[in-house]
């Protein structure tokens, strides 16, 4: 075999092998998205769609009739993911502005790592810190007689999706061109006037892209919310409501649910809602960022 | 050496005998995690009695147990809860006939913070609590502060059997629906406006004392008028405490032969106080009448 041969086919494997690779992820994602469909609509044969949707009470094991209404828990996830992103969105964005465009290069050393290493804490330890620690601090605080709400899963995910933001908005903020900013200075605007209304700007599409990372991270978070925040299957009257997410429902319900009934099926359609629901925030965040994105 | 290898194989021979002798009967225990050990004790300490019975035990949970009584995978259904009229309906058409012998007790006990002045309540006010029909302490004779309430999750046979005998509906929605035992008492030492309900044997040390940093409340059972502390065990063992579950063995029709005598075993004095041993109670006068269908004793 000639020299020229083998790379021939060295080169054609490699592409192929790299092909499989990510059809592989695609095969996957579609596979779990089919399966979580096909599942879940077989809930529809006992369930009406109006008794799924639009119904606030969640109770597949009553003692009377069983019901079966997602309202409240689409309206918890929605609460607490809202109340981290509130919290993680100005930490964040402000610390990957810091670390990128004010800090020195040997702080910028110690404080990126560590934070990166924020996001090797498991979920299931940061779920014992809302119990033991942020929520006597949140009854304390605000004259509760306890600390198990929605407020304390915001703030702990929004601690846990604060590694995401920060990394992708630094480098976000990292490829806006030197030249952008270097234009400013030379119209005589300040670091600060330079960051707000330059840079920043101009790396928008990254940052709303971090910022729905970091919304994606919070929003299939499960031990943390299944710990911390109190699980009453209720509507949320607010941040001081306890409630239970569509992934703590899942998550205790799945284990012990009787193979192939109405609430089996329905947990598969809970997953299937919760898919399309992330699913729909990234579209809506891939127009946003296209919309921003500048052209040099 | 032919000699030696002779009486090697003799000895070979006569441990094998040890281990398998001919006409052992094999019995097979399935069913409730929280009853595990306490079954093994039952039955280490019968086959140390009666070498031709031998007992294998396995967790798995009550529905586990229940349903390999049901495809005849076991002798005997270990389960905390009643079987559910679906699960009845299946093993009738199995050819499966589920028979119920309560063979221990195991009793809740409703818990508060120490510092809440409310020091009984009737099973009634219990039920009307949890329910959602109270919502405040006041109502039931403590300070106006808005009651929360705690319970297991409904995945937790704890949970089933509390709504099914207690409250008789369903729970109210604002139930915070706790991950464990642990995690109730653990909220319930610092919310003072909490209820919640947990194993006695949780919150009782060995001295029969209440763990420090929360309430036992004492309980009025529906035909009586005074409350009963669950932690006088007096008022567990004659059954006048109302929160009280049967743990069950369940086996395919009245037990015979080596089942038999294995479950009379279990609810012999002996029997009775390795249950006592591994924190549950003997039977109240009320479940030997109940087993007096299927068991003379």
């Amino acid at each position: 075999m000639s020299k020229n041969r083998i790379r021939y086919f060295v080169d054609s494997f490699a592409r192929a092998a790299f092909a499989t690779a990510a059809l592989l992820s695609v095969a996957i994602l579609l596979g779990i998205f089919i399966m979580l469909l096909y599942n879940g609509a077989k809930t529809f044969e006992e369930v009406p769609l109006s008794a799924f949707f639009l119904s606030t009470e969640w109770n597949p094991s009553a003692y009377g009739e069983p019901a079966f209404g997602v309202l409240s828990m689409v309206a918890s996830t929605l609460l607490v993911t809202l109340g981290a992103m509130i919290i993680a969105v100005p930490l964040g964005v402000g610390a990957a502005a810091y670390l990128s465009e004010v800090a020195s290069e040997g702080v910028r050393e110690v404080l990126k790592p560590m934070i990166e290493l924020l996001a090797a804490i498991p979920s299931v330890a940061v779920g014992f810190i809302g119990i033991v620690l942020v929520g006597p601090f949140l009854s304390r605080t605000f004259g509760l007689s306890n600390g198990l709400n929605a407020l304390n899963g915001s703030i702990l995910l929004a601690v846990m999706s604060l590694p995401t933001i920060i990394t992708v908005a630094e480098d976000a903020i990292r490829s806006v061109p030197q030249s952008f900013k270097e234009a400013s200075y030379a119209l005589g605007g300040d670091a600060w006037v330079t960051l707000v209304r330059i840079t920043l700007p101009a790396s928008a599409s990254g940052i709303i892209a971090a910022v729905i990372l970091g919304m994606g991270r919070a929003i299939g978070e499960t031990m943390t919310v299944l710990m911390a925040c109190g699980n009453a299957t209720g509507f949320p009257a607010g941040f001081f409501s306890p409630v239970r997410t569509m992934t703590a429902t899942i998550a205790i319900e799945l284990g012990e649910v009787p193979f192939g009934t109405t609430h089996y099926f329905s947990l598969f359609a809970v997953g299937a809602l919760l898919f399309v629901l992330s699913l729909g925030f990234n579209l809506i965040a891939e127009r946003i960022a296209a919309h921003y994105r500048y052209t040099i | 050496m032919k000699q030696y290898l002779a009486i090697f194989c003799a000895a070979l021979l006569m441990a094998g005998c040890q281990f398998a002798p001919e006409g052992v009967e094999h019995i097979l225990i399935k069913g409730s995690d929280t009853e595990v050990n306490l079954a093994l004790s039952l039955a280490e300490t019968y086959m140390a009695k009666d070498a031709m019975v031998s007992i294998a035990v396995t967790g798995g949970g009550s529905g586990m147990g229940i349903a390999a009584l049901i495809n005849g995978k076991t002798d005997i259904a270990n389960s905390s809860r009643s079987m559910k009229p679906k699960e009845i309906e299946l093993a009738e058409a199995q050819g499966i006939d589920p028979t119920p012998i309560v063979f221990a007790v195991d009793a809740l006990a409703l818990v508060v913070h120490p510092k809440l002045p409310v020091g009984e309540l009737s099973v009634a006010e219990v039920g009307q609590i949890y329910r959602g029909e109270i919502q405040n302490w006041q109502a039931v004779g403590g300070p106006d502060l808005k009651i929360t309430i705690y319970g297991r999750q409904s995945n937790s046979g704890t949970y089933v059997f509390f709504r099914d005998s207690v409250l008789q509906a369903d729970y109210a929605s604002t139930l915070m629906q706790m991950n464990g035992t642990a995690q109730i008492v653990e909220a319930l030492r610092t919310d003072r406006s909490g209820i919640g309900y947990v194993g006695l044997g949780y919150v009782l040390d060995k001295q029969r004392n209440a763990v420090e940093g929360i309430r036992i409340l004492n309980i009025q059972p529906p035909s009586d008028s005074t409350a009963l502390s669950p932690i006088d065990v007096d008022n567990i063992r004659n059954g006048a405490y109302p929160l009280v579950r049967p743990l069950f063995q369940f086996t395919d029709g009245p037990p015979e032969g080596k089942l038999l005598d294995f479950i009379l075993f279990c609810l012999s004095p002996e029997g009775q106080r390795i249950v006592e041993n591994s924190g549950y109670y003997p039977l109240s006068p009320r479940y030997r009448q109940y087993n007096k269908q299927w068991l003379d004793e």
